[in-house]
């Protein structure tokens, strides 16, 4: 049997400008597909073609073997909760989640029946008579997933769904929308920039930079084995560390005073590549630890910033790599590990992933710590 | 959103050319001689004559000073009712803008009735004087400039109110704390932020003094301006004359817009929107005292004409002579309206014509602008420009060029025969009408968020059910005040129906004028009663429509 709904090369250009190049992705019936990546990425692009609001220049969209390219958003029988809910102001809260019912064939009561029963999957019952604009704006993102529910689409489609509410509102909001959609069981596809959203809601995360697919993978995939530089700095913190590679999957690391060895997991652009290619080692902070200066197999450096972030500290190091401008790596500890002026040695610690090894992006210079995505602690 | 089908944006945009673009282009041609004879005669008649030169050169300097007086009116009332705490402020406030309801015949019959020779005020200033004869003439460009400030300061009133609510406190604050004193604060900071404001309500009196011909026409006499000089050529037959003179203000017109645009182009208007600053609270009696009385005089002084309207709407004919207030008061002129066919047929006239411009105003301005607010490129801009252009020509141009665009049969050209026809004026006031009712609606389409219908669509609306369920709804408050905009100005219009009405659809403001002839006042000020109460009334709706 085919996946549910299949993106198969959707391609749009705007004004010459390319924003998506061949995407192709498959979603099971019932599955959370979250569309991760940069303001740019196409992502949001992908989730309006898929809605029917933009036409691709190519490719197509497939339902249930069906193409849907050619239907307008309105024959589409998708429902989408946009980014700033799009609620009609003119209508009541009821009116609104009432709004697709029209021309489904149901009786006035079945109708209003349909309404009670989306307000009460997102905990508003008895809402229906409010004013959109009288009530909180959590209140409203509940609604707009009760409007596009009702009608009971085919699939759902979030754009940064929680994006407009406070951060203290929205990590529970998240986890009712969880709920809400796991209820419902309804295949749904979201768009977010906030890698904690997409790990969460989604089942599986589909990173997407400059309109190029780089990979779709459960989390743990995305945070433990990134297919690509950009994914391995986009999902969670990681410093880079320009190497060689060496012939039984090693890699050479310049050091104070000679070099080091240290192992990783090849990326699949790696397959093959030969002894002596120029490779960058890209590390979790939490795969890293502190040592004294000058311990075996270690990279000197002296520490220059301490973070203290709760869960975990975040030292900032500056190696001394010879007469190379060392590279910053950042290594998580004990919050007395060390301090700020401390010479320290860093080694591949015991936890957190093993080290990840793709090709030199640019051989010359050292990497640093790619803080981009958001911040994770686990 | 997918594209409508452009066959339809190209429809509406030809039909809208045809009615707006074609009769300025036919007036120029005919101007030259048309196709029948290229010819500069009646360009050099023009030029020759200095009567021309004189009155474009006033039409100009009324304008301009029109402006400085109803910007020297209007600042200070804004600034006082926008900063300033008193008793009867809001209800006080709102008299002020009072004027602009006023149709502009009407301002002007009030004003003769007020301060003519035998006006009101005149007598009793003459009876309390003992004067032998009447204190003053209400002639000449004084007259004029005094109707303009009038009507016109309310443009600067209105515009830097919203102005100064929108002004962001911290801003002030921020000058104060840099230490600059209230005069420089005023000088540096808040005039330089409302000078989007003050530009804009510069270029609207500019604009609509450039195109008065009420005020000019009845108080002007030999003092003629360029839209009373065109009528009087008219009137004398003089048709290629009259179509120089109508491209020569058309032009003016042009080049004041475009004058105005660059004054405002030269500075970015910065969207400062913040907390607006609080009223100042006047604390000594004495200055509150002085504020209420001040205002409260004003507000006399605003509603006189709406008084005096009144008043002699109910003195019986030829009844009032010498006395400075009226000896006898009935309803005759009243019941006269109801009881004799010919009196209460223009107000049917009006009514009717009014109402059919109306709606198609309302229905081509939305077409044209949700066509153009759908799409972008040169069709977009020209369905833009198509509606908005009738508000920088003079009603006067309009008038003179389909007067001569359908005065011949040339079906292959697009011209019919329309002039003596009852579906002339209609269709002059529609083409009037389209930038009250095209221009907000356009405006309110760009506002409105795309994901709501987007969201519909979603929701398996198609493109007939979003437009009646989720556009039009949302822009009902733009539409109504579009529409009653529209109605009040098409019910007492003057200026385009003095040049194109029959006898037998001979709208509100003819029969005024005929009225005044016959020295039947009293008829003269019923109907202006009825165009005022209309008028108040479709301004309460657009302040709602505003408050929105």
């Amino acid at each position: 049997m085919p996946p549910f709904l299949v993106l198969d090369g959707l391609t749009k250009t705007f004004a010459g400008n390319p924003v998506l190049r061949g995407l192709h992705l498959e979603v099971e019936q019932g599955e959370v597909l979250a569309l991760l990546g940069p303001s740019g990425s196409g992502k949001t692009t992908a989730l309006r073609l898929i809605a029917g609001f933009e036409t691709p220049d190519a490719g197509a969209l497939r339902i249930d073997g069906e193409d849907v390219i050619p239907l307008p958003p309105e024959r589409r029988r998708f429902g989408m909760v946009f980014q700033h809910y799009a609620l009609f102001p003119h209508l009541t809260v009821g009116e609104n989640v009432a709004f697709g019912l029209a021309g489904s064939g149901l009786s006035r009561a079945e109708r209003e029946h349909r309404v009670a029963t989306s307000l009460a999957l997102v905990d508003l019952p008895g809402f229906a008579g409010r004013r959109v604009g009288e009530i909180s704006g959590g209140q409203q993102q509940r609604v707009a997933l009760a409007r596009a529910l009702a009608p009971e689409p085919r699939v759902l489609l979030l754009d940064e769904p929680l994006s407009n509410l406070d951060p203290s509102l929205r990590e529970r909001t998240r986890r009712e929308l969880r709920r809400a959609v796991e209820r419902v069981g309804i295949t749904t596809v979201l768009v977010t920039h906030e890698q904690d959203e997409a790990f969460h809601l989604g089942d599986r995360v589909a990173v997407l930079q400059g309109g190029v697919l780089h990979q779709v993978g459960a989390p743990e995939d995305l945070y433990e084995r990134p297919a690509t530089r950009f994914v391995a700095g986009f999902v969670g913190r990681a410093s880079g560390l320009a190497g060689t590679l060496e012939a039984d999957g090693a890699v050479l690391l310049p050091a104070e005073g000679g070099s080091v060895r240290w192992r990783g997991t090849l990326a699949p652009e790696l397959e093959g590549a030969a002894a002596g290619s120029a490779v960058e080692l890209v590390v979790r902070p939490e795969s890293l630890a502190l040592r004294g200066a000058g311990a075996p197999e270690s990279l000197t450096g002296r520490v220059i910033e301490r973070r203290y972030a709760g869960t975990a500290t975040f030292y900032l190091v500056r190696l001394e790599q010879g007469d190379r401008n060392g590279a910053e790596v950042e290594v998580a500890a004990g919050p007395s590990a060390a301090g700020p002026g401390d010479r320290v040695g860093v080694v591949p610690g015991e936890a957190g992933p093993p080290p990840r090894v793709f090709r030199a992006q640019n051989p010359e210079g050292p990497s640093g710590v790619s803080v981009s995505g958001a911040e994770t602690t686990t | 959103m997918r594209r409508h089908l452009p066959l339809a944006a190209l429809a509406v945009a030809l039909l809208l050319a045809w009615i707006v673009g074609y009769p300025l282009l036919m007036t120029l041609v005919e101007a030259l001689g048309g196709p029948a004879g290229w010819t500069l005669d009646h360009v050099r008649a023009f030029a020759e004559r200095p009567d021309e030169w004189i009155a474009l050169w006033r039409s100009l300097w009324i304008s301009t000073a029109s402006v400085v007086l109803a910007a020297l009116v209007g600042v200070p009332l804004a600034f006082l009712f926008e900063r300033t705490e008193f008793p009867g402020r809001r209800f006080l406030g709102a008299v002020a803008a009072l004027p602009v309801a006023l149709p502009p015949l009407v301002g002007v019959i009030a004003f003769l009735f007020l301060y003519g020779e035998s006006g009101f005020v005149s007598r009793v200033v003459q009876t309390a004087l003992g004067l032998e004869q009447p204190p003053w003439r209400l002639a000449g460009p004084g007259a004029i400039l005094l109707v303009h400030a009038y009507s016109m300061y309310v443009y600067f009133y209105l515009f830097v109110r919203a102005g100064l609510s929108r002004l962001d406190a911290a801003l002030l604050e921020a000058a104060a704390s840099l230490g600059a004193g209230r005069t420089r604060t005023l000088f540096r900071v808040t005039l330089p932020l409302l000078r989007p404001a003050l530009v804009s309500a510069s270029l609207l009196t500019f604009m609509t003094s450039l195109a008065s011909f009420s005020a000019p026409y009845m108080f002007g006499g030999g003092f003629r301006v360029m839209t009373t000089q065109i009528v009087a050529s008219k009137l004398n037959g003089e048709v290629g004359l009259a179509q120089v003179e109508t491209v020569m203000l058309a032009l003016l017109a042009l080049l004041g817009l475009w004058a105005m645009r660059r004054a405002d182009r030269a500075e970015g208007a910065t969207g400062v929107r913040g907390i607006a600053p609080a009223r100042r609270q006047l604390r000594s009696p004495l200055a509150r005292l002085g504020a209420g009385v001040l205002g409260w005089l004003l507000a006399g002084f605003l509603l006189l004409p709406h008084a005096v309207l009144l008043l002699v709407s109910l003195v019986p004919p030829f009844t009032w002579t010498t006395e400075w207030l009226p000896p006898v008061l009935a309803l005759s002129n009243w019941s006269g309206l109801l009881t004799q066919p010919d009196k209460l047929r223009p107000v049917v006239n009006s009514l009717w014509m009014a109402a059919v411009s109306t709606l198609a105003a309302v229905a081509l301005g939305f077409a044209a602008a949700r066509l153009s607010a759908t799409r972008k490129g040169f069709l977009s801009a020209a369905l833009e420009g198509l509606i908005a252009l009738p508000w920088a020509i003079p009603g006067t141009v309009f008038a003179v060029a389909l007067a001569t665009t359908f005065g011949v049969s040339q079906p292959w050209l697009g011209r019919f025969v329309l002039i003596g026809t009852p579906w002339i004026l209609p269709l002059a006031y529609l083409v009037r009408s389209l930038p009250l009712t095209g221009r907000g609606t356009l405006a309110g389409l760009r506002a409105l968020d795309p994901a709501l219908e987007e969201a519909a669509a979603s929701l398996g609306a198609g493109r007939w059910r979003r437009l009646w369920t989720v556009v039009v709804p949302l822009l009902r408050p733009v539409l109504a005040a579009g529409a009653g905009l529209a109605f009040i100005t098409a019910l007492g219009d003057f200026i385009v129906s003095i040049v194109l009405y029959t006898y037998d659809t001979r709208p509100i403001s003819m029969e005024i004028l005929s009225s005044l002839r016959l020295q039947d006042l009293g008829m003269a000020a019923v109907y202006g009663v009825l165009l005022m109460t209309a008028g108040a009334a479709a301004f309460l709706l657009w302040g709602r429509g505003e408050a929105r």
